[in-house]
C-alpha cells in the first residue's frame, strides 16, 4: 500500500461527485483525502483525490474512473514534481500569558493569525501534511480547541497544464 | 422516417436492416458532436412529452416495453399516436426491463423500457443490473416526480438516479425540457456503443408537461467519452506473432464477441490459427457447436475439454470476456502456464482479474480483421505451428469426457434428455433463453448452438425470472423464429404474469418449464455441500406433490396453451405439438427429476483441475501428461 494523489478533471455536472467517491467505495478503495473544486474553465471542475492503495489496485480505478462519462481526465501527480497543499484553521487557546508562545509558533511556520478574541486566536495554515502534523504538535501544549482541516489539492510543477488537451475537447463539443 | 437504431441523431450513411452491431467508432461521435453535414433538421413547438416520443422516433424505436403510472402520464399521451413505435404493456416492469434486454439481446440493437416514478423505477433495478453485467444496451426511461418536488419525500419518489448509479452505464435527470433531444440521443449512443450497458433517463413530470421546441439532431455533449475501438497495431502484431508460434493455443472466446457481430471474423480466425476454442455462457453461438474446434463451455460446468484446454494451455487469447470467478475457478491456479493475450473494448476489464501480457484495447471485429493479415504474414514467416500432439491430447479429453448424463433412477424424465431434444427438434436457428439455475446450465450444455443471438440468458447477474419476459422481448425482435424459454419452475414462478402481456399482444413464445418441484441448483448444492439437507428448496409444483400452481391451469388462465408431460416416449411429440401452435404463446410443464444434477463441476473457490466429470469422479490428468 503507498499514498497515490490523483487529479481528477470532470465535466460540472450535477451528481459527478457522488459518481467517483461512489466508484472508490464500491471498488472497496479508501479514500484519504478529497478536494473539489473549480478550475479556469467553468465547465470543468477539478476533483484531488488522496487514495491509499497499492499499485494494480490504482491502476483499476483509474481505469474505472476513466469510464465514467463525466470523467475528462485523470492524471497521477508524484510527490516530487508537484506541489501538493492542505489548507488548515485550528482554534488555539490563547490568553495573556501564552499567547506569545503561540504567536511565535505561528511564525516559524509561516502561518497567519485570522481572528484573534481575548482567549483564543484562530491561525491559518497551508502546507503538505508533515508541516501541518508539525504545527499541531507545536500547538497542542497551549491547548487546540477546533481544527478544520481541507483534503489535498495539488498541482504539477513545471510549464505543462493538464487541463489543455480537455479543454479543447469540451471548447469543441459545447 | 429514419429507421437507424442508432443511437446517434440520422446519419448520412443508408441504414442497413436486420441485427447490427452496436459499436460504432469515434469518429461517428465526432462527427455528430459537429453536427454533421447534410443531415435534415426536424423541428417544432410542442411539450417536452412529445419530445420525448419524437426523440425515440428520431433514434429508430420500433418497440417500446413499459407500464405507465402516475408522472409518466403525460408520455404515454402522445405515445398514443405515435406510428412507428409499438407500445406494449407488460404487468410488472421488471417485465418491461428484461423484455428490453432480451430485444437488444436477439436483435444487437438497443432495447427501450419506461416504468413511472417510484416503485415502478425501483422495478427497474434488477434489470438495469442484470443488463450491466451481461453489457446489454438497454435505454430505460422512468418518470420523476415534478421538479418542484424533488427531494421533498413526495408521492411516488424514489431518487432512481442515484440508487441505479452502481448499476447503469451512466444515467440522466432531466428538468429542463430544452433537454430531452440531446439526452435522449446521448443515453442511445451511450448505451449502444462501445461496451454496451444500460442507460437510465429520469425525467421529471414537470418537465413532460412544459412547452419546448425540439430539434433534431441535438448536439451531443459528451466531451468525457471516447471508446477506444481501433486497436493498436504494434500489440495485434504481437498477438499474431505469439498465435503463430504456440503449441497449445486456446481462443477463450465472451459475450463481447456477440456484443461487437464478430462472430464471422471468428470463425475466420479460428480457422486461420488452427487454435482450440471455448465459449464462454455468454457467448454460445459465438462459433458454431459443429465446428471442430469448439471444445463448448469452459467453467464451473463446462466440458471437460474446455477446462482442461484452459489449464494446459501455453496461449490463452481471451476475447471479449473478464476472467469471471465462473470460468476460471480459483484464479492463482487458472491457465498457470499461459501467456496471454487479452482483448476488450473496456479498458478496465484488462488486467483486473489476470495480469495480461498483450493487452489490445478494441472493438473486438476490428481486432480479429487486424489480427488475421498479420498472423498470416506471421505464419508464412514462421511455418504453420504443427499442433496436432495439442489436437491429439484435446481429442482424447472429449472422447474420455463427453458431456452426457445419467439415466434418472426414479423413473421420472432427465430433463437433460427434455432440454437436449428441444434444442434438436426446434432447431439451430430458433432463439432459447434460460432462466438461471440447472435449467440454464443444461440449456447452455446440451443444446447445439450454430448462430450468434440465439442463446440468451443472464450471466453475470444470475437473475432468476429472467427467461419469460426477455424470451417475449426476443419474440418481439425476431418475430419470425421461434423462442423458447427453457425455464425452471422456481424461476417461472418470479415473472410469469408476463404469459398476460404475450398473450394479449400476440407474442407466441414456448416455455418449457423444466419441474423438477425445487430450486434445483440451490439443492444441488445442498446435496453435495451440506449432506443433503435440503433447507427450503422444496417448491411442491412437481410430481407427486399439491402441484401449486398447476402450470398447467395457469398457462390456460393467462389464455396461453398448457401441456403437461411426464413420460420419455411423449417428450418428442409434446414438443412437436408446442411447435405447432405459433398463435398463442404454449407452456409445457415437464415434470422431471430432482435428483438430477449438473455435471461437470468446479466446486466454488477451487482449481479447475479439481474437476469433477460426475460425482466423485476426476479426470486422471497425468495419464495425458
Amino acid at each position: 500500500m503507498s499514498r497515490h494523489t490523483l487529479s481528477v478533471l470532470v465535466e460540472n455536472k450535477p451528481g459527478v461527485l457522488t459518481r467517483v467517491s461512489g466508484l472508490f467505495a464500491r471498488r472497496s478503495f479508501n479514500i484519504y483525502s478529497l478536494a473539489v473544486g473549480p478550475t479556469e474553465h467553468p465547465e470543468i471542475s477539478r476533483i484531488t483525490v488522496v487514495v491509499d492503495v497499492a499499485e494494480l489496485p490504482l491502476e483499476q480505478v483509474t481505469k474505472q474512473l476513466n469510464k465514467l462519462v463525466h470523467v475528462l481526465k485523470i492524471v497521477e501527480l508524484e510527490r516530487d514534481t508537484s506541489v501538493q497543499r492542505e489548507l488548515l484553521l485550528v482554534k488555539v487557546r490563547a490568553d495573556n500569558p501564552n499567547r506569545a508562545g503561540v504567536l511565535e509558533v505561528v511564525q516559524l511556520f509561516r502561518a497567519r493569525v485570522v481572528d484573534v478574541v481575548p482567549d483564543a486566536v484562530t491561525i491559518e495554515a497551508t502546507g503538505g501534511p508533515d508541516k501541518l502534523a508539525a504545527l499541531l504538535t507545536a500547538l497542542e501544549p497551549f491547548g487546540v480547541r477546533e481544527i478544520v482541516q481541507s483534503g489535498t489539492v495539488a498541482i504539477g510543477r513545471g510549464s505543462r497544464s493538464i487541463t489543455d488537451r480537455s479543454l479543447e475537447r469540451v471548447g469543441r463539443s459545447a | 422516417m429514419v429507421q437507424s437504431h442508432h443511437p446517434a441523431p440520422p446519419r448520412a450513411a443508408a441504414p442497413t436492416p436486420g441485427p447490427r452491431p452496436v459499436v460504432t467508432s469515434v469518429t461517428d461521435v465526432e462527427q455528430v458532436a459537429a453536427g454533421g453535414t447534410g443531415h435534415a433538421v426536424f423541428s417544432g413547438e410542442m411539450n417536452g412529452a412529445k419530445s420525448i416520443v419524437r426523440s425515440l422516433e428520431e433514434c429508430g424505436v420500433e418497440v417500446i416495453f413499459g407500464l405507465p403510472g402516475g408522472a409518466v402520464l403525460p408520455l404515454y399521451d402522445p405515445l398514443m399516436d405515435s406510428e412507428q413505435i409499438r407500445h406494449i404493456l407488460v404487468r410488472h416492469e421488471q417485465g418491461a426491463g428484461h423484455a428490453a434486454s432480451g430485444y437488444a439481446h436477439a436483435t444487437g440493437r438497443v432495447g427501450v423500457c419506461v416504468a413511472t416514478s417510484g416503485p415502478g423505477a425501483t422495478n427497474l433495478v434488477t434489470p438495469l443490473a442484470d443488463a450491466n453485467m451481461d453489457s446489454i444496451p438497454i435505454v430505460a426511461i422512468t418518470g420523476q416526480v415534478g421538479a418542484a418536488l424533488i427531494g421533498t419525500d413526495a408521492f411516488q419518489e424514489a431518487d432512481i438516479v442515484g440508487i441505479t448509479l452502481p448499476i447503469t452505464k451512466h444515467s440522466f435527470l432531466v428538468t429542463n425540457p430544452d433537454d430531452i433531444p440531446r439526452v435522449i440521443a446521448e443515453a442511445f449512443h451511450i448505451a449502444g456503443t462501445g461496451r454496451p450497458g444500460p442507460v437510465l433517463v429520469d425525467i421529471a413530470k414537470s418537465a413532460m408537461a412544459a412547452g419546448t421546441s425540439f430539434g433534431w439532431p441535438p448536439e451531443l455533449q459528451l466531451p468525457g467519452y471516447h471508446p477506444t475501438t481501433k486497436p493498436h497495431g504494434k500489440q495485434i502484431r504481437e498477438a499474431a506473432r505469439l498465435l503463430a508460434t504456440a503449441r497449445r493455443p486456446v481462443l477463450y472466446v465472451g459475450g463481447g464477441v456477440i456484443r461487437s457481430g464478430a462472430a464471422a471474423e471468428l470463425l475466420k480466425l479460428a480457422s486461420a490459427s488452427g487454435a482450440a476454442v471455448v465459449t464462454t455462457l455468454m457467448a454460445r453461438g459465438a462459433l458454431p457447436d459443429s465446428h471442430p474446434q469448439n471444445l463448448g463451455m469452459p467453467g464451473m460446468h463446462g466440458t471437460v475439454a474446455a477446462v482442461a484446454a484452459l489449464q494446459k494451455c501455453d496461449l490463452l487469447v481471451a476475447l471479449g470476456t473478464r476472467f469471471d470467478d465462473r470460468v476460471t475457478g480459483k484464479l492463482s491456479s487458472f491457465a498457470p502456464h499461459a501467456t496471454v493475450v487479452h482483448a476488450d473494448i473496456d479498458p478496465a476489464e484488462i488486467g483486473k482479474n489476470r495480469t495480461v501480457d498483450v493487452p489490445i484495447v478494441g472493438d473486438l471485429k476490428e481486432v480479429i480483421n487486424d489480427l488475421l493479415p498479420e498472423l498470416a504474414a506471421e505464419q508464412a514467416q514462421h511455418g504453420k505451428p504443427d499442433l496436432e500432439a495439442w489436437w491429439r491430447q484435446i481429442d482424447d479429453w472429449r472422447e474420455t469426457y463427453p458431456l452426457g448424463f445419467e439415466p434418472t433412477e426414479d423413473g421420472l424424465l432427465a430433463p437433460q434428455h427434455v432440454i437436449s431434444r428441444i434444442g434438436e427438434i426446434s432447431g439451430p436457428e430458433s432463439i432459447f433463453v434460460a432462466g438461471v439455475g440447472q435449467h440454464q446450465m443444461w440449456a447452455s450444455q446440451f443444446i447445439r448452438f450454430e448462430r450468434p443471438n440465439s442463446w440468451i440468458n443472464s450471466g453475470g447477474l444470475g437473475t432468476m425470472g429472467y427467461s419469460v419476459p426477455a424470451a417475449m422481448g426476443a419474440k418481439v425482435g425476431a418475430p419470425d423464429r421461434t423462442v423458447w424459454s427453457i425455464d425452471g419452475d422456481g424461476c417461472f414462478q418470479m415473472t410469469n404474469q408476463e404469459l398476460a402481456t404475450c398473450a394479449i399482444n400476440e407474442i407466441p413464445i414456448k416455455v418449457a418449464i423444466i419441474n423438477n418441484s425445487s430450486l434445483g441448483m440451490v439443492r444441488q448444492w445442498q446435496t453435495l455441500f451440506y449432506e443433503s439437507r435440503y433447507s427450503n428448496t422444496d417448491l411442491n409444483t412437481g410430481h407427486g406433490t399439491v402441484r401449486i400452481p398447476d402450470f398447467v391451469k395457469l398457462a390456460e388462465a393467462y389464455g396461453c396453451v398448457g401441456l403437461r408431460c411426464d413420460a420419455e416416449a411423449d417428450v418428442d411429440a409434446t414438443i412437436k405439438r408446442a411447435m405447432e401452435i405459433d398463435d398463442q404463446p404454449v407452456v409445457v410443464d415437464f415434470t422431471v427429476s430432482r435428483n438430477a444434477m449438473v455435471w461437470p463441476m468446479v466446486a466454488a473457490g477451487v482449481s479447475n483441475d479439481e474437476i469433477q466429470y460426475a460425482r466423485g469422479i476426476s479426470p486422471a490428468w497425468d495419464r495425458e501428461d
